[in-house]
């Protein structure tokens, strides 16, 4: 059997993602939607003051990759059980490949380039503290 | 008495099932999610708006159903390690199925209420 067969390693990431995943969702969950006003206080302001701090910034950037490769993963189980024909099935794998890729890359530009006090927006949509001179 | 299957019908095959189509459902929503967090980056006022779908009466019974179908999704999925991992486990893998809805049920008693307050209370 060889040690490192990609089968054997998704099978692996898919334990080892999936129980780092419970932490990462259930506090994400609880912070965003358990928390103060739940999801009617979510904003530019509440998002762009978590990621103000770079705390968020990982826990998000390391959430985001573990749920778009845990989830395309078993989306490619599935299209591999279900879809029979190899041109169909190929094409579906490379579409969820370049999905995947483009919103790991996206989300994480968002993460690290985001700018909380942007010129020209009106003080009462961004966070607190962009008005503190 | 036995049926002549030990897999169709029971509970091996509802975990599978449910494992299945929770996580095909969260996958979807996850790249919507993806997106419509990223038009934060594009303008303040435009990711309020993006938000404020996000906080109807029907989206706020959508989220109901995404969280139970994470927390399952997420207790499943611990059932499954263990019964990979111990022989204790792959043997009381039926109890284990019952303990999973157990949590399941606890999870959310304590978060509908909460969650329902927010979307619907005034």
């Amino acid at each position: 059997m060889k040690l490192f067969r990609l089968d054997r390693l998704a099978w692996i990431f898919m334990r080892v993602s999936g129980f780092i995943l419970i932490g990462l969702i259930f506090t994400h969950l609880t912070v965003n939607l358990m928390q103060d006003g739940g999801v009617k206080a979510i904003d530019f302001a509440f998002v762009a003051g978590k990621l103000a701090d770079p705390f968020w910034q990982w826990f998000d950037v390391t959430l985001l990759w573990l749920a778009l490769i845990h989830g395309s993963n078993g989306m490619r189980v599935v299209i591999d059980d279900y879809v029979y024909r190899p041109g169909v099935k190929r094409g579906l794998f490379v579409a969820l490949g370049v999905s995947t890729a483009m919103l790991i890359v996206l989300g994480t530009l968002v993460i690290f380039t985001l700018d909380p006090c942007p010129v020209g927006s009106p003080a009462e949509l961004l966070p607190s503290f962009c008005s503190a001179s | 008495m036995f049926r002549g299957t030990l897999y169709r019908g029971h509970e091996g095959m509802w975990s599978w099932v449910l494992h299945r189509i929770t996580g095909i459902a969260i996958y979807f929503f996850l790249l919507v999610h993806v997106l419509d967090t990223a038009t934060v980056r594009i303008d303040p006022h435009l990711y309020n708006v993006v938000m404020a779908s996000y906080k109807t009466p029907i989206m706020g019974l959508g989220e109901a159903v995404l969280v139970a179908a994470i927390v399952f999704h997420a207790f499943n999925g611990l059932r499954i390690i263990l019964v990979d991992m111990t022989a204790w486990a792959s043997r009381h893998h039926r109890a284990l199925f019952y303990g999973v809805l157990v949590l399941w049920t606890v999870v959310m008693v304590a978060f509908l209420p909460r969650h329902l307050m927010h979307v619907f209370g005034g």
